[in-house]
């Protein structure tokens, strides 16, 4: 069995976790330079704020209630890398999936205590770091990311919720489950789906898979597959949400050098750069994560990831490939046998909707022109002659460092002279 | 019962990352026979190993205002917030009333939980009737003396 873990409202929750008088207010976190909205508290979803909403558009009197905050990705680095450790209690099998998503391996464990073990899960990690999780337990990543949402939505499942592959609950729900709503599935494919008289999940589950795979791709046949509750789908494989994009690769043998370490994770970032251009999209932030083996057990083990802002949106390999290997340089250390590194890049925002935004640092136009020129001769080249025919050397010395993020809370859990402050009397 | 009797321990205390470490003076006088146990290798003492038990749950906070001088914390301290641990009477905890955070002593007076300042000019203060969260439990107090690095 498969658990996804993740965390309700994440960037407010952990705003939350310290500033416990922020519980049931109207709550925004705001991208830094350009303050659009990139995250929401339930209150604000329901004062019918949307997200990637420019902060200066919105009404006055809802600015005037709503307490929005810039991001505080040093707070939210820590807050996922402590989550991640308590997981890694819970299961030597956890893979990251996003900043506030994680696969855990649920293999070996009784069906029948499947449920209190995500308990005890949600209640350690909500004890020990304040954060408030869901957990679907499935058979397959798909599967559980259905069950994840349940958990989320239905109050009876308590944040927990297991689903069988085969059962009459996991059949009256994806009856319910519009097809387009499943992971991976976009909207243009959900109205070719449409059209074969398939509008559902329960439907894509009964559907012959090879003329899936003749109609779309193989993908759509493992998804089949998935929805069957057999696995067939990689994490890196899984279709991505289009707010964060993931690359990740475990190393053929464990390494400790760090120039194996450097050159893995630049060719990740870039990786993920083209992937980036690819959709139109632009990345506010960057997260690097690495990791030992968990076995052999008793071997040293150590995790670490941290996120680094970027000082715009932006698309530009040099811009993502620096910052990814500051971040790795953060929390590289010597003296382990790393298994696993990776680069997300979060909080995208799409390239057209970005020119809207008013407070944006101004960056010149013909700056601006010149990097996607390149960027698009690089994809090109790359693209005709094969994969890393063009590279990126050191990163250029001339980043510009200065983030525009007045309204961000302190650095709790990274900096001294920004701790929490309790009051004695 | 071991028949060694530690007097005194001889260790290394770390200086921080990246700065080396330094011996402290430091003896072992032992009676009795040695213990196999013993036979391990010091390396250094890690103060914040020693501090930390659970990383994944632990936090540093400051202190502020004079009401816990009786509990050792002054103004400024540096706390260490456990929040994997339960918060039982006669603990100090860091806990939000009315979502503002504070520290105080938790205790029972009857059948009622209280909070306890350490100065006696501040009277209990009942849980009933207000917005109360323990946030975690202080596990350790750092007061910095004259001559402390800022």
């Amino acid at each position: 069995m498969i658990a996804l873990v993740d965390v309700n409202d994440f960037y407010v929750s952990c705003e939350r976790a310290f500033a416990p008088r922020l519980e049931g207010l109207p709550v925004g976190v705001l991208s830094n330079n350009d303050g659009c909205v990139v995250a929401r508290s339930r209150e604000l979803k329901a004062l019918g704020v949307a997200m990637g909403a420019p902060m200066h558009l919105l009404p006055p009197a809802i600015r005037r209630q709503a307490v929005l905050l810039s991001s505080n990705y040093a707070l939210y680095g820590d807050m996922s890398r402590r989550v991640n450790a308590i997981l890694a209690e819970f299961s030597p099998d956890v893979e990251v999936y996003s900043i506030d998503e994680s696969f855990l391996g649920f293999a070996g464990i009784e069906p029948a205590t499947l449920e209190a073990h995500g308990q005890r899960l949600r209640e350690t990690v909500r004890r020990d770091t304040g954060l408030p999780v869901c957990v679907g337990v499935a058979p397959t990543r798909v599967l559980a990311k259905v069950a994840n949402r349940l958990a989320k939505r239905q109050p009876a499942f308590e944040g927990v919720c297991p689903l069988e592959a085969d059962s009459d609950v996991t059949r009256h729900v994806l009856e319910r489950l519009p097809v387009v709503e499943l992971w991976g599935v976009a909207r243009r494919t959900g109205e070719r789906l449409a059209l074969m008289g398939i509008d559902t999940a329960w439907q894509l589950r009964q559907a012959d898979p090879a003329r899936i795979r003749r109609a779309f791709s193989v993908v759509m046949e493992r998804l089949v597959w998935e929805l069957r509750g057999h696995p067939a789908i990689d994490i890196e494989d899984l279709a991505e949400p289009r707010q964060r994009i993931l690359v990740s690769r475990s190393f053929g043998r464990l390494t400790g050098e760090p120039s194996d370490l450097q050159a893995a994770v630049r060719q990740h970032a870039a990786r993920a750069a083209e992937k980036l251009r690819r959709q139109g999209s632009l990345a506010r932030a960057v997260q690097v994560f690495l990791r030992t083996s968990p076995f052999p057990v008793g071997a040293p083990q150590y995790r670490n990831s941290v996120v680094v802002p970027l000082a715009r949106p932006s698309a530009d390999s040099r811009d993502l490939l620096e910052a990814a290997g500051r971040g790795l340089a953060a929390i590289l250390r010597e003296g382990y046998r790393y298994q696993k590194c990776g680069v997300m890049l979060l909080d995208l925002v799409s390239g057209q909707a970005r020119q809207l935004s008013l407070l944006e640092e101004v960056q010149s136009e013909t700056t601006r022109g010149r990097s996607q020129r390149l960027m698009a001769t690089v994809d090109r080249l790359n693209r005709e002659m094969g994969r890393d025919t063009v590279r990126f050397g050191l990163p250029r010395q001339d980043s510009p460092w200065a983030l525009r993020c007045e309204r961000r809370t302190p650095r709790y859990t990274t900096r001294w002279d920004e701790l929490m402050r309790v009051k004695t009397g | 019962m071991s028949f060694a009797a530690r007097v005194c321990v001889s260790g290394r205390a770390v200086l921080g990352s990246g700065g080396g470490a330094q011996p402290l003076m430091g003896c072992r006088v032992r009676a009795g026979f040695p213990s196999p146990a013993d036979d391990h290798l010091d390396v250094e003492i890690d103060l914040h190993a020693h501090v930390v038990r659970r990383p994944a749950s632990t936090y540093f906070v400051r202190a502020e205002g004079d009401s816990m001088l009786g509990d050792g914390i002054h103004d400024g301290d540096l706390l260490v917030v456990d929040r994997s641990l339960e918060p039982l009477p006669g603990r100090v905890v860091v806990i939000a009333v009315d979502g503002e955070p504070t520290v105080k002593r938790l205790a029972r007076l009857g059948a009622r939980t209280v909070l306890l300042a350490s100065n006696p000019r501040f009277a209990p203060i009942p849980l009933e009737g207000r917005e109360c969260q323990v946030w975690g439990v202080v596990t350790h107090v750092l007061h910095a003396l004259p001559g402390a690095a800022p």
